[in-house]
């Protein structure tokens, strides 16, 4: 989230897009129900399923699952052609005014530098043209033909509410309503927050659904802003956490980057990470990436890193290529893994197309499954008929279940989807043998490092130089870990006076004090300042609010550097001055920022500099138009899912999208809309959590079995009725569950012709205490997004019959 | 934001009423306390409702009762109905406004509303086994239940349930337990949107209104507070969109009122006949104890269960 939780209270709007919010985040739903009820504030909800957070909406619009970028650049196109946006912070807080170089085009779809052959493009055309001085090129007029401003017109110029409708099947008046009301906010005087999920990341194109979505935002001014923001709610309550910390593939702790196999050296590194301005006086902090690394390395291997080693940088494994879950199942599928470690991970359910996921599992050697519960990944051998039908006897995997302790039964910190890092203290004792996660693998690690000392081996670096001072070595503390991901000084600090600002031994106080000559370490830089010199500040408890607009400051810790509202000197105009009285939060006085929040900005730097708000960026802006960010375009463009009930509507010769990997074999999985003509898409049920609480009673009470839901027409078309127990068959499997027909499913009209659609909630295994369901993932695509690999779980095709009921 | 009640100390809490502050007691009389406790309320806002059943979960959880693990038949609800286990249930209505076209998915909590005059309590036969407190909360004393099932036929919103196992019949407490040490239901304690919010009637009443005006503001003119006269009002209130028609939300009794047999009964002549009934009933449920003996699980009943539970349903 770039805003908050609590910031939700100051929302004029609320879009809840690729979502459902009051279904999957109750509890941090209220804040909605708080804004609608104490604000008089907007819920309008687009979903292909009118939702249980669409039952307490103010407007609802229908869409076809998969057309989400159609419908936001329908919004975009609105939002331009009737000049219903924020100018001024369009104009200075956005790239609008930078000039495009000449090479720049897109046409039939596609963006220039397409190389079809390796799916992929070569992005060097997506790029400013950069004057004499070494500064890009900007026209403050927004008028220059080739200027962002200009080049955004043109190319979503084509997303009419017509077209809208025909690719979407969302109702004119639907759509044109929720325009209407995201305009009502591009004015700095009222804002809108958008809350997502796994509705618009879960698809071929899913990172380019929440650039569409921030793109609004920003045409908008709604980034930086009490009430506003690009909002992703996480989907475990330390999901955030686990990024963070960065156990994604290509990630290091705080999103600094793993090195490749192109990069041999550290300097080889860091050169490609300059982060040079490209303004004046623009703060660009990433410069300061250098600085994070080394503390990482420092962090990782204590005295062993040192300067004349690179801090260790050899340690440090290279990639080859990404090894994200998809990929990591196509590897292991082929054979060529030995074992695989499921830490709180059921991949049987949650990994796309379930059968290739049992093939996988059944190739390796052993597998073992850290988990409180027992997993239907660990009992992938067992055969359960029809819901999970294998031939024990072939498979010779060893599987090992070694029971860790639950979240209730260990104390730590947890980070939610705020950033909000909170300590929790342990509830209750831990069952039998169960042990904490990190015992185990301190454990484990211990062993492993004795095997190398005692018979030596290939490649010891990496586990013997890791620096592993903890007090019980077999049982490293929460506490001593979050110091140790805060980071210390190793030596005296001197500021640019020799005046000593930091003593060595002690905690940093923020990641601004961190260096690059290895006096500091911190392994995760973003959460500097949670454990600083004043204690374990995840700890805090203190609900006040003293300047009124729902801050609530002093609860928890906020990375980064405390801050509840990322980019918060946008809320601001050039000068300094709030936008509105309404929507003031962080302002100039004269001397210094500062205002209802830390300032997300240099706290001295004056207005007059026209240092941009987006420091992170080299431009000080923020960016409609990506560059070479983004694998299938610096533009958002409407590519259909893999598998489309119809032909791209602006572009058919295109399928999919034309960046996003498919694995050598798996383009003969996708499955044609001849022989599967219904959409269906899994989602969440609030009676449940993700493949968790099938094994807890209460909530397998309150949601006890797998069901289908459909629309009365297709229940009409297809002879089924209320309850009856229905196939749903992809290319790929099939799934047997109960008809909830229902009128919140409708079908639409889609390019000319009725389609159909179903919903698949995705909780049901066999293994737990509710009914005995076939994973739905047994029917999904192994396809992913092309910039994060996330699988394309929101929109592939079936059909869907009835089935003879048993005889009673 | 109706603040919430707070949590609780660690140290232990005086009950603020007890056997001393009943109002009425069934098939008995009682002198009313001379001072009445200040009456509570429990609101459920339907507008901010979103049908997550954590009052169910928590329902069950307080109360300790173990639910059984049903089927899906193709609807939301579950359990389908209200049981003896599970004394409150969120009921899911799919209505199409024939105003402005759209589709409206009303999200009732249903469960006990603790009405005034309080149909089930006129009913019953058995002494003391329901009770009114003064502060407007009537309870079941499940020690003191013959298992007749007179308060389900007087109850106007059809919520208790019959226990299959002991005979007994149960419904919600409003949270008795919980109420008499200074907090607040479960229900409204789980629930994370304040949906469900607890105190005193006059501060439901009055909180009520703002939400009214909310609703009123968003295009719902017949929004209101349901808290129906004919059963002297009720201590469980609802906030509805469309107070003109209670019925579109699940069958929310519109304008209920005890049943004329129950009021007649209280009032005299009925009630020998009725009294004369129950009598024969009891008497012919006794023959047929002698003559059958107790009800018994047979080895065929268990078979079949096992075969409705287990069985395959495909």
């Amino acid at each position: 989230m770039t805003n908050n939780w609590t910031d939700i209270q100051n929302a004029d709007i609320v879009l809840v897009m690729g979502g459902n919010a009051a279904e999957a985040h109750p509890c941090g739903f209220k804040w909605v129900t708080e804004a609608k009820s104490e604000r008089g504030a907007k819920l309008m909800v687009v979903d292909p399923r009118f939702t249980r957070t669409a039952a307490v909406s103010d407007h609802y619009a229908p869409i076809r699952s998969g057309s989400d970028i159609a419908f936001l650049s329908g919004v975009i196109n609105y939002l331009l052609s009737n000049d219903a946006i924020h100018t001024e912070y369009v104009r200075n807080y956005t790239n609008a005014a930078y000039i495009v170089g000449e090479g720049y085009g897109f046409s039939e779809g596609l963006f220039t530098g397409y190389e079809e052959d390796r799916r992929a493009y070569d992005r060097s055309s997506w790029e400013y043209e950069i004057g004499e001085d070494g500064f890009a090129k900007r026209d403050m007029t927004l008028q220059h033909p080739r200027c962002v401003y200009q080049l955004m017109k043109a190319h979503f110029a084509a997303y009419t509410p017509e077209m809208v409708q025909r690719i979407s099947g969302t109702p004119e008046d639907k759509f044109l309503k929720v325009a209407e009301w995201v305009a009502s906010t591009a004015n700095g005087e009222r804002s809108m927050t958008i809350m997502y999920a796994l509705g618009w990341t879960q698809h071929s194109h899913g990172a380019q659904n929440i650039r569409s979505a921030a793109m609004i935002q920003l045409l908008c001014g709604n980034i930086g802003v009490p009430g506003g923001g690009i909002n992703a709610l996480r989907g475990h309550s330390n999901v955030q956490g686990i990024t963070d910390i960065g156990t994604l593939t290509a990630s290091l702790p705080g999103y600094l980057a793993m090195p490749t196999d192109a990069e041999p050296t550290l300097d080889s590194h860091l050169a490609k990470r300059a982060f040079t301005p490209l303004q004046e006086n623009q703060v660009s902090y990433w410069q300061n990436y250098n600085k994070f690394y080394v503390s990482f390395l420092k962090g990782m291997y204590g005295r062993n890193a040192t300067a004349d080693n690179q801090f260790g940088y050899d340690w440090l494994p290279k990639l080859d290529t990404t090894y994200d879950a998809l990929k990591m199942f196509d590897v292991m599928h082929k054979g060529q893994t030995t074992g695989l470690l499921c830490q709180g991970f059921n991949p049987l359910m949650s990994i796309a197309y379930s059968g290739k996921s049992v093939a996988a599992l059944a190739k390796l050697k052993f597998l073992v499954s850290m988990d409180p519960i027992e997993t239907d990944t660990a009992y992938f051998w067992q055969n359960h008929g029809e819901f999970n039908d294998v031939d024990t006897a072939s498979i010779q995997t060893e599987v090992f279940m070694l029971p860790v302790t639950s979240f209730v039964e260990e104390e730590g910190s947890l980070t939610n989807s705020s950033r909000n890092i909170q300590w929790k203290w342990r509830a209750a004792d831990p069952y039998f043998e169960s042990r904490r996660d990190t015992d185990i693998l301190a454990d484990l690690f211990l062993r492993l490092r004795k095997l190398y000392d005692d018979e030596g081996g290939t490649a010891p670096g990496p586990i013997q130089a890791i620096d592993w001072s903890y007090a019980d070595p077999m049982a490293p503390a929460a506490e001593e870990i979050l110091r140790e991901l805060n980071g210390r000084a190793l030596t005296d600090l001197r500021d640019a006076e020799g005046k000593v600002v930091r003593r060595a031994g002690e905690q940093l106080a923020g990641f601004g004090e961190m260096r690059a000559d290895g006096s500091t370490d911190g392994v995760q830089w973003i959460y500097t300042g949670v454990y600083s010199p004043e204690g374990n500040l995840s700890q805090r408890r203190d609900n006040s609010d003293p300047s009124g607009k729902n801050v609530y400051g002093s609860w928890g810790f906020c990375w980064p550097a405390n801050r509840r509202i990322l980019y918060n000197r946008a809320s601001a105009d050039p000068d300094g001055k709030p936008w509105s009285e309404e929507k003031a939060y962080v302002f100039w006085d004269g001397q210094r920022w500062g205002g209802a929040d830390v300032p997300d900005f240099p706290p001295t730097s004056n207005p007059s500099l026209r240092t941009g708000p987006f420091i992170m960026t080299p431009e000080g802006t923020s960016r409609l138009f990506a560059r070479g960010f983004m694998a299938e375009g610096p533009f958002p463009v409407h590519y259909e899912p893999f598998e489309a009930p119809v032909l791209n509507p602006m572009f058919p010769a295109i399928r999919g999208n034309p960046a996003a990997r498919v694995f050598d074999n798996d383009m003969e999985i996708f499955g044609d809309a001849e022989e599967f003509p219904i959409v269906a898409t899994t989602y969440r049920l609030t009676e449940h959590f993700h493949y968790w609480t099938k094994s807890v009673r209460y909530n397998a009470v309150v949601q006890p079995e797998f069901f289908v839901e459909m629309s009365h027409a297709l229940a009409e078309e297809r002879g089924i009725s209320p309850g009856q127990m229905v196939s749903v068959r992809s290319h790929r499997g099939e799934v047997k569950g109960r008809a909830m027909i229902t009128k919140r499913l409708q079908p639409l009209q889609v390019d000319g012709r009725t389609l159909h659609y179903v919903g698949l909630p995705l909780h049901f295994g066999f293994v737990g205490q509710a009914r005995k369901a076939s994973p739905v993932n047994s029917l999904t695509p192994p396809v992913g997004d092309a910039n994060a690999q996330t699988p394309e779980f929101k929109a592939f095709l079936v059909d869907v019959t009835p089935l003879a009921d048993p005889v009673a | 934001m109706f603040p919430p009640v707070p949590n609780p100390g660690t140290e232990a809490t005086d009950q603020t009423f007890g056997a001393g502050d009943l109002m009425r007691r069934s098939a008995s009389k009682v002198t009313p306390p001379a001072e009445r406790q200040t009456e509570v309320a429990k609101l459920i806002d339907v507008s901010k409702c979103i049908g997550c059943k954590a009052c169910q979960v928590a329902c069950l959880e307080w109360n300790e009762q173990v639910e059984e693990i049903g089927f899906n038949d193709g609807r939301y609800e579950n359990p389908p109905d209200l049981t003896e286990h599970s004394w409150t249930l969120m009921r899911y209505a799919e209505y199409e406004n024939p105003e402005t076209g759209n589709l409206e998915w009303l999200i009732r909590k249903d469960g006990c509303m603790h009405c005034e005059d309080p149909g089930c309590l006129k009913a019953c036969p058995a002494p003391g086994a329901i009770v009114q407190y003064s502060n407007g909360i009537v309870d079941f004393k499940q020690e003191n239940c013959i298992g007749c099932g007179y308060c389900i036929q007087g109850c106007p919103f059809n919520i208790p349930r019959l226990s299959k196992t002991d005979r007994k019949v149960y419904k919600c407490t409003l949270c008795v337990d919980r109420v008499a040490v200074g907090q607040g239901p479960a229900c409204a304690k789980a629930c994370p949107t304040q949906a469900i919010v607890f105190g005193t009637k006059a501060e439901m009443t009055e909180y009520a209104q703002t939400r009214i005006a909310d609703l009123n503001s968003r295009g719902y003119d017949k929004a209101g507070l349901y808290d129906p006269p004919g059963v002297g009002g009720t201590h469980v209130m609802y906030v509805l969109q469309h107070a003109d028609q209670p019925e579109l939300y699940s069958g929310l009794a519109n304008a209920p009122k005890i049943s004329g047999l129950v009021e007649t009964w209280k009032s005299g002549a009925a009630k020998y006949t009725g009294l004369a009934a129950v009598g024969i009933f009891a008497a012919a449920g006794f023959l047929h104890y002698l003559v059958n003996g107790a009800n018994r699980v047979s080895a065929e009943d268990e078979a079949k269960a096992r075969d409705l539970v287990e069985g395959d349903r495909t």
